[in-house]
């Protein structure tokens, strides 16, 4: 890891743009709104590889309202509601 | 001594390739069935191992983990654990992943162990793995997990040899080896901690290049750009319905020819009465009207299948998902409601992967919508007939348009419905998430594709051996019996039962412009859509003799106006003619009401559309 990640400020990856690329720092599913409970989004992001340390990067947006997002998590890409990624924390 | 059959299970996550591995080792020796009490599908094959041990392979429904978050992971689950009921315990299970893609297989995997069965895992699509530079140190790896790890290339000839062989030699030893489960639902610490080890484990023993794979993502540049994605999805349904159309013409008037000669061999060998009217108008003129549309359905499940496997389908869902949210839908309802352009059936059953309770029944709502390949006999019938073949704008065929037109409809009056719901029923609906995994493409197996078209071309061939055969055997009696009496002048037909029940029914179809023949041809559509087709063959045969039987279509352009046929079309994109698809959506939602529900409401909506569609069609001069 580089020492970006002490510098760069830390944010829900829902809120960043196609491009962006960053570390997961920690998750945070009481942030996201979701319709699932906490624990059960946050089960459900590990188990599709959001894991702290992991790198990710958007890699495409949709087209309403830049919604869904292609999101590179380390070697796979998964797709995710702005809404759901809310719950991870990058820097 | 002959020794019992060998239990294996094949787990994996979505993706893994696990049906193409499942294809290459059992072939077409597949029977698909449901668990009991459950519409999880059930595919079992079985094979025979080089030292002779016959083997039962099951195929479990892919999953990320095993806390059962939809019946098809609960039985992913029960399975492992020998807890499914009636299933034999898996004696080994083959936990499958693709090489290129590790993550997320071995945390299941290490998941998977504490349940003490014995396991092998298989990492499958090796040669792309190292097309792409990714090295495995595939001994490392087997003891880092503490289990067997065997390589295998499932497209390919002998490509499952080395695991073939290494079934024989944990078979031989198995009896030792029964683990106490030690699994239960695994705390959010632990699935992280699961990760972690596995990620460590990944970092040990591969070797990724620098680079991902760099036509997934030029593929990707193109068909997930926000406005040329959405392009090239249209595009690929629209070749997907002119093909449908248009290049199943050839094939399709092969078999119609041949059933001709058929019926005139039949005709001309058996001497004139019951049993050649039976044979030649009953059998031959019914059951093969219905055949000759299986070149359109191998088509739709060809297109169906190879963008599953190329993996444009998660893809399709990605693109949709916002759109489709605005009429109430997941994105996720996309895969099954494609499905549901082969068939309702299995796109209904298909809805599972929606774990939504609300999402799930408004998609089981709608699916009956989208245009099966059941109606694709009757559209292609009245098409043929009404609607002249020329082209417009000089490269589209007027008659695919017409199609495609057919198409489009039932799936805007599907987001129509679904926007209702949502905006009537389902007020403090909160949107479920989307969380898809986007595989990275992979050239389509065609071996596996050609097993999965055989599979459902063989259901479709059963069917029509099986209910179309048995209602046409119905629909010939019904229009032959009783007998004219002797010195009639008029059709034999008109004396039948047939058109003492058409003529009954007919002042309720008489505003949609229906007369008795299309009455009588619609009661075995009950059974299944593209019985009517048959059914109007057979009734007007016998109605119109044998020159009648040879060309139903030109019959139709003689007996019909064009205001009929289009309000007949009009009818066909809503009516809910499939007692199986309303059996479906009864055992899906548990529930009869929903069921009464789905009946009623396509009903209200078929009679209003051609109601509409023949009065202005009359006002036009079409009648």
């Amino acid at each position: 890891m580089t020492d970006t990640n002490d510098t760069r400020p830390h944010m829900p990856l829902g809120l960043a743009h196609r491009g962006y690329t960053g570390v997961i720092q920690h998750l945070s599913a009481r942030e996201a709104g979701s319709a699932l409970s906490d624990i059960e989004l946050e089960s459900r992001l590990i188990e599709l590889g959001f894991v702290e340390g992991a790198r990710v990067e958007i890699l495409h947006e949709g087209l309403v309202g830049r919604d869904p997002i292609a999101v590179r998590v380390d070697s796979i890409t998964i797709a995710v509601r702005r809404r759901e990624a809310m719950a991870i924390i990058v820097a | 001594m002959e020794l019992p059959l060998l239990h294996l299970a094949l787990v994996g996550t979505p993706n893994s390739g696990k049906t193409s591995l499942f294809n290459a080792l059992t072939g077409s020796r597949q029977k698909v069935a449901n668990y009991p009490g459950v519409t999880v599908e059930r595919k079992e094959g079985f094979f025979v191992t080089p030292l002779g041990r016959q083997v039962s392979l099951v195929d479990l429904p892919g999953t990320y983990s095993l806390r059962g978050r939809s019946p098809d992971e609960e039985i992913t689950r029960d399975f492992v654990l020998g807890k499914a009921s009636g299933e034999a315990v898996p004696d080994l299970v083959l936990c499958v992943a693709d090489s290129t893609n590790l993550r997320l297989t071995i945390r299941l995997l290490l998941e998977l162990k504490r349940t003490g069965r014995p396991m092998v895992l298989v990492l499958n699509m090796f040669d792309i793995a190292a097309r792409r530079g990714i090295t495995v140190d595939v001994e490392r790896l087997a003891k880092e997990l503490g289990l067997p790890v065997v390589t295998s290339i499932a497209v390919r000839k002998g490509g499952t040899a080395d695991l073939l062989k290494l079934t024989d030699e944990i078979s031989a030893k198995l009896a030792a080896e029964a683990e106490a489960n030690s699994w239960r639902a695994l705390s959010v610490a632990e699935l992280r901690a699961t990760q972690r080890e596995a990620d460590r484990i990944i970092a040990d023993c591969v070797s990724l290049p620098s680079r991902p794979d760099t036509w997934t993502a030029r593929i990707d540049g193109i068909v997930l750009h926000p406005v040329g994605g959405l392009i090239v999805l249209a595009l690929i349904l629209f070749v997907m319905f002119q093909a449908v159309f248009a290049w199943a013409q050839p094939l399709m008037e092969l078999l119609n020819s041949g059933f001709d000669t058929l019926g005139e061999f039949v005709h001309a060998t058996l001497p004139a009465g019951l049993l050649q009217s039976f044979l030649q108008n009953g059998v031959i003129s019914g059951v093969g009207s219905v055949i000759v549309f299986l070149p359109q359905i191998i088509i739709i499940f060809l297109f169906i299948l190879l963008l599953e496997d190329f993996g444009y389908m998660a893809r399709a869902a990605f693109l949709m998902d916002r759109i489709m949210g605005g009429a109430g839908l997941h994105g996720r309802a996309f895969i099954p409601l494609l499905s549901s352009f082969a068939c309702a059936i299995p796109g209904i059953m298909a809805t599972r992967v929606i774990d939504n309770k609300r999402d799930r029944l408004t998609t089981i709502l709608i699916a009956p919508l989208m245009t099966c390949s059941a109606r694709i006999p009757v559209y292609t019938l009245i098409i043929s007939a009404f609607i002249p073949a020329k082209d417009v704008w000089g490269f589209i065929n007027l008659q695919g348009l017409v199609m495609f037109g057919l198409y489009a409809t039932g799936i805007a009056s599907a987001l129509a419905v679904s926007f209702l719901i949502k905006f009537f029923m389902l007020r403090d609906y909160a949107p479920a998430p989307f969380m898809l995994e986007l595989p990275d493409y992979k050239m389509p197996r065609l071996k596996s594709i050609a097993i999965g078209v055989y599979t459902r071309a063989k259901m479709f061939l059963v069917r029509a051996g099986t209910t179309i055969f048995s209602m046409m055997v119905l629909i010939w009696f019904l229009a032959s019996f009783p007998q004219p009496p002797a010195g009639a002048t008029e059709p034999a037909i008109d004396f039948s039962l047939a058109a003492i029940i058409g003529k009954a029914l007919e002042p309720l179809l008489a505003p949609v412009g229906f007369n008795w023949q299309i009455a009588v041809a619609l009661i075995p559509g009950m059974a299944a859509r593209e019985v009517a087709v048959a059914a109007l063959g057979t009734v007007y045969a016998i109605e119109g003799g044998k020159e009648a039987a040879e060309q139903i279509g030109q019959v139709l352009a003689t007996k019909w106006s064009l205001a009929t046929a289009l309000s007949m079309l009009a009818w066909y994109i809503f009516a809910p003619q499939c007692a199986s698809t309303l059996a479906v959506i009864r055992r899906e939602t548990g529930s009869w009401t929903w069921m009464a529900v789905t009946f009623s409401y396509m009903l209200v909506l078929a009679y209003a559309a051609s109601f509409v569609t023949y009065n202005v069609a009359v006002a036009l001069g079409a009648g």
